[in-house]
């Protein structure tokens, strides 16, 4: 029988014990005393959100591949579990061999958004583990980050030994053999890590120095590392086809946020909509070859027996061969009774139709994210969507039997005025309009728009990384403002307005293009009790201002001013291979409301054709 | 459609796993092993499955049971080595078998289950326990008060208690007991123990035992709803819930 690190006690009392138990399908089992390197991957969030991740899965099979290696895994542990585990002395386990994580070569973070921060230094204080890579002896993993939080790792970069720069699928093998080899021959920790800031997109902050000006900018960063590049490059997998991809899946024993099998057709955009992070980060786009995404299907589904299988990319419809795959799953799926779930969807002829086949009319609706009300902000932000566009999926949709419809917008965009937020109500209520046009006996009972609003957050390595993002006082006013046009509609009873909240997207802003400055700030906020910030239920605001407060810093520092374009920014010194002087241009074309052709229609020369197999922008 | 019906054993781990997470398990580890399954009508069609019933969060069991409707069927021992070929070593099928067309599920005629009560590890017990357990369950009323959110209602044990054992050969304590289980009365073993705790004036703490349930039976001379507990009219024929049908070769 298996040995468990937590006593049927424990486990009995908390909530969800199999959360802390592993043995999930498809689980690795090995022996530990037979490998060279022992890796914990953790998704510093709770087991249901964790088990939910892609890269973690794609990582973990591909670690695991290797015969030297075990790869395990271990997620936050809930309030209840944490308390637990403080009083009766517990170490943070993994989940297969449910050994402490302290024994481990490497915790592997994932840094897959920026409230998960305070997560880590619980991750790590339950592990035993320094809280400061500088404090962290022999004894200690090595603790080394990736994600799209690590395009600006230096709010967390005292927490850290390395960042990983890129995907994952690159870099590793070779980061793996260099340990080992320096391991075997008795390398220190200090010698390990100049060895390993010697391979791409390996990133050491503590070989790094940043001075700043008197108003808070940076003065200058530098390298103080013989070994440690000055600039560290981005890595990205140039044939997605075949990179490394699960085939085995773990299928966890509880339900989690996302129970599906993920079949990940592409990677990258061609849109570039200018406020979207990943549309830059995983520039260019490069298609997945349909007939090994049929086979890979095939095999996850044979391997876990999942019930759904969904499609992941950031733009689905841009998928060459969407038709062809998704009409082979429907096949292969509908006989073998497994869902498809079809996220990030242009609604037109071809999705109805699918839709159609896929769900209950009647229960499912339509969702279009037009981001923003105005045809003069959608084309600020450079998102190609029209309204007639909109209002024709609409109506093809309304045709064939649907009658409710979500739709998402950000407020606090660049430029934005009045004008432009009334638009969002605008928008809502022509939709609704749409429906009533349909004769009574051919409507299905009475329209509902659901129409959603978040907070715009400027991201680093986009082309509003320049930009002012809004006071919480100033969002609450747009809010508010468009509340009130939202009643003033025709169709005001058919809408129902939904909000963020304010202060988590502040805070988001904050760490988001912090700074080094910002680590004492979230480690006091920790220290203060802060855990699980993306939870509503366990988010307190005034915590972090106290803890800003506390190191005499100010919040619109960071969120609420412009920057100039020779002000040295955090992030500065990774280049993602999308250059600077493109983004700077997007900025520029942006506040003129000038959109910019995708991929598809006009290379814009952006820098990434370095990753594309052949053509750039056609993803093949 | 071919009723079936799947005996299963759950242990170590897995017992942290609720009864919908072990629904959820089946209908996973049925797909994978290729079985026959049939699925109910409309857009979200599920598997026809049933289990006779739910085991409570900590307990393990070697006698659990599932039924299932299927399209088509191989052999017996064909598909439990298939379902164990891609299920865990916590969670095994031991047997399966085809039921009559007309057999009512396992859900709806289960009856008595058996218990195996055990001394969790790290645990100890005064004395004279053994003697002074077996005194207070051989008495002729077990009362026990039941609380419920609304409620508070006493109940006799007694007549739910169908035969008990326990071992005074062992080392370690251990109470065999059987004990009215299903859908029109269902008695939990803790209860018992809960109750002779109370007797004593004595806390009962919901670790000191370790639960084990041992197998479920149907009551063949029970006509539908019927119930018949110690003192009824009726003479009860319990047969294990794994007779009913027939091993196909």
């Amino acid at each position: 029988m298996r040995k468990l690190a937590v006593s049927d006690e424990i486990l009995l009392t908390i909530d969800k014990p199999a959360r802390y138990i592993g043995n999930e399908y498809n689980m690795v089992v090995k022996n530990p005393k037979e490998v060279d390197v022992r890796f914990c991957m953790c998704f510093p969030d709770v087991y249901e959100i964790g088990m939910s991740h892609l890269g973690i899965q794609i990582l973990y099979d591909m670690f695991n591949k290797r015969e030297d290696v075990y790869c395990e895994r271990v997620y936050s542990p809930w309030p209840d579990m944490d308390r637990a585990m403080r009083e009766h002395k517990i170490p943070l386990f993994a989940l297969e061999s449910q050994d402490p994580v302290k024994a481990f070569d490497f915790l592997g973070i994932t840094l897959q958004y920026e409230m998960c921060y305070t997560n880590i230094l619980q991750i790590l204080e339950l592990s035993g583990i320094p809280f400061y890579a500088t404090d962290r002896s022999e004894e200690d993993p090595i603790v080394i980050g990736g994600g799209p939080c690590a395009y600006n790792p230096e709010p967390i970069a005292d927490f850290f030994d390395i960042f990983y720069i890129g995907e994952g699928e690159t870099k590793y093998d070779e980061l793996l053999d260099a340990y080992k080899e320096m391991k075997k021959n008795g390398a220190s920790r200090r010698e390990i890590l100049e060895g390993l800031a010697q391979i791409e997109g390996i990133y050491v902050p503590q070989f790094y120095e940043v001075s700043y000006k008197d108003d808070g900018t940076i003065e200058t960063f530098k390298a103080v590392n013989q070994y440690a590049p000055e600039r560290i490059v981005r890595q990205a997998v140039t044939d997605v086809t075949n990179s490394s991809y699960p085939e085995k899946p773990l299928v966890p024993l509880m339900r989690v946020t996302q129970d599906r099998v993920v079949l990940e057709i592409q990677r990258g955009c061609i849109r570039g909509c200018r406020f979207c992070q990943a549309g830059m980060l995983y520039r260019p786009i490069r298609e997945r070859d349909v007939n090994r995404l049929k086979e890979l299907a095939d095999k996850m589904l044979e391997a876990t027996g999942q019930e759904e299988i969904s499609l992941s990319s950031l733009s689905s419809s841009d998928y060459t061969d969407l038709k062809e795959l998704v009409y082979y799953l429907i096949d292969e799926c509908g006989s073998k009774g497994v869902n498809i779930s079809l996220p990030s969807l242009r609604i037109d002829a071809f999705a109805l139709d699918v839709m159609s086949k896929v769900q209950d009319i009647r229960k499912s609706s339509l969702t279009f994210a037009p981001e923003a009300g105005s045809q003069r902000m959608r084309n600020v932000i450079n998102k190609g969507l029209t309204e007639e566009v909109i209002l024709k999926g609409a109506m093809d949709a309304f045709r064939g039997g649907w009658n409710r419809v979500k739709l998402y917008f950000m407020l606090g965009l660049p430029t934005e005025t009045e004008e432009d937020i009334e638009q969002i109500a605008v928008l809502s209520d022509r939709i609704a309009r749409e429906y009533y046009t349909i004769p009574k006996d051919e409507r299905n009972g009475k329209v509902q728009i659901v129409s959603s609003t978040s907070f715009f957050v400027p991201k680093p390595f986009t082309p509003f990384q320049w930009t002012r993002m809004a006071t919480p006082e100033e969002f609450l006013q747009k809010q508010r403002f468009l509340k009130g046009k939202m009643k003033e509609q025709l169709n005001a009873k058919s809408i129902k307005y939904n909000w963020h909240e304010v202060e988590l997207s502040a805070l988001e802003g904050l760490l988001a293009r912090g700074d080094r400055k910002l680590s004492k700030v979230i480690m006091d906020a920790y220290k203060d009790g802060c855990m699980f910030d993306s939870w509503s239920e366990y988010f307190v605001y005034e915590k972090w201002m106290r803890a800003l407060e506390n190191n005499h810093l100010d919040i619109n520092f960071y969120t609420a001013r412009e920057r100039s374009y020779d002000e040295i920014l955090p992030w500065d010194f990774i280049d993602i291979k999308v250059s600077k002087k493109f983004l700077e241009r997007e900025y520029e074309q942006a506040k003129k409301a000038v959109v910019t052709p995708n991929c598809r229609q006009n290379c814009s020369g952006c820098g990434a054709a370095v990753f594309s197999g052949t053509k750039c922008g056609s993803g093949r | 459609m071919i009723k079936a019906r799947i005996k299963f054993e759950k242990t170590g781990s897995m017992k942290f796993i609720g009864h919908l997470d072990v629904m959820r398990y089946f209908q996973k580890a049925l797909k994978r092993a290729k079985i026959d399954v049939g699925y109910s009508e409309g857009f979200n069609p599920h598997q026809l499955m049933s289990f006779a019933s739910p085991l409570g969060l900590g307990l393990t069991s070697c006698g659990e049971y599932l039924d299932l409707q299927l399209k088509s069927v191989t052999s017996s021992e064909d598909i439990v080595k298939r379902l164990n070929d891609v299920m865990s070593e916590e969670l095994r099928v031991l047997d399966f078998k085809v039921l009559p067309e007309d057999a009512k599920t396992s859900m709806s005629i289960l009856a008595a289950c058996d218990y195996k009560i055990t001394l969790r590890q790290g645990y100890h017990l005064w004395e004279n326990f053994r003697q002074e357990l077996d005194a207070f369950l051989g008495n002729d009323t077990i009362l026990f008060t039941k609380k419920t959110k609304k409620s508070t209602k006493e109940v006799d044990l007694k007549q739910s208690l169908y035969e008990y054992k326990i071992d005074y050969e062992a080392e370690e304590f251990s109470l065999f007991m059987q004990v009215t289980s299903g859908s029109v009365f269902n008695v939990k073993p803790e209860l018992y123990l809960q109750a002779f705790y109370e007797s004593k004036g004595m806390e009962y703490s919901p670790f000191t035992f370790e639960i084990h349930r041992l197998e479920m039976y149907a009551d063949t001379n029970a006509k539908k709803g019927e119930v018949n507990m110690n003192g009824s009219d009726k003479k009860r024929v319990l047969q294990p819930l794994s007779e009913f049908g027939e091993t196909v070769s």
